[in-house]
């Protein structure tokens, strides 16, 4: 038994689409921030089975990846400063009790 | 040890591996402590690098534990830990939503409605899988200044990160 690329793209459609929901329906900023990871990682698996069934040879979809990586080790680590420069000014990571701007 | 690569993958490897990546995710959206759903996630980003082990990319499956499990996942405990002014904060509300699931179900379904027609391109595939090597060699040629750019990046947002957690971002109002 085996399985060809559209497994993997399924997949990756699926962890989408339930990071999407995470990142829209939690009101906690670390758990947007982890659905957010959810969906960077459906991404990267898209692009690594791509680059597996389509570019074996030359590996496009894995430097993809890798440099996808980068950029989001680079947002998370940017992001939980923000949760934390945001908690001290606030007290709190709750975002719909953040809402200095509302009119 | 020469293996030529097998254009298909196997179901047994896949199906183990999606089912804890989509049950992971799945429980991430679901538990309702905070620390319990870090877990889930670095169990998602795990199984994620096995699956990069089963599409014969090693090298990523190995940044992907170190950058991930390693990094990532402590960064998220730390910042829980330190958000939380009590043990009982962990467990939060469910902040279940049916119009974002609707939303979310719909995307996914286009997603998957594209794909699944997605015409995959046939390829001769490779005597042997390339190695870590090769990627080593074609990072610092071909990509060369993207990997430029990304440390880069990576120093940016250091920098940015220090300073935000650290004296600049914490102003009292």
């Amino acid at each position: 038994m085996t399985v060809g690329l559209e497994a993997f793209l399924m997949l990756g459609a699926v962890l989408f689409a339930v990071g999407l929901y995470g990142a829209l329906s939690k009101k906690s900023a670390v758990m947007v921030l982890m659905s957010l990871e959810l969906m960077a990682n459906a991404v990267n698996i898209t692009l690594v089975s791509t680059s597996r069934f389509v570019t074996p040879v030359t590996m496009d979809g894995q430097f993809f990846a890798i440099f996808s990586l980068v950029v989001s080790a680079a947002e998370i680590g940017l992001g939980l400063a923000l949760v934390l420069a945001l908690y001290r000014r606030t007290r709190t990571i709750e975002l719909d009790r953040i809402d200095e701007l509302r009119g | 040890m020469v293996s030529r690569v097998p254009e298909t993958v196997n179901a047994v490897a896949f199906g183990v591996l999606a089912a804890c990546i989509v049950g992971g995710a799945v429980m991430v959206m679901v538990t309702r402590n905070v620390v319990h759903a870090s877990f889930w996630l670095l169990e998602v980003l795990i199984a994620t690098a096995g699956l990069y082990l089963v599409l014969s990319a090693e090298f990523l499956a190995l940044v992907q534990i170190m950058v991930y499990a390693g990094a990532v996942s402590v960064l998220l405990l730390f910042v829980v830990m330190l958000t939380l002014r009590r043990r009982e904060d962990a467990v939060r509300s469910r902040d279940a939503s049916a119009l974002v699931a609707a939303l979310a179900v719909a995307f996914g379904g286009m997603l998957v409605g594209v794909l699944y027609g997605f015409p995959v391109p046939i390829v001769a595939m490779p005597e042997a899988a390339p190695g870590v090597a090769e990627i080593g060699r074609a990072l610092f040629t071909r990509w060369v200044l993207p990997f430029e750019i990304a440390s880069g990046i990576l120093l940016v947002a250091l920098v940015g990160a220090v300073w935000w957690a650290g004296a600049g971002g914490g102003d009292e109002l």
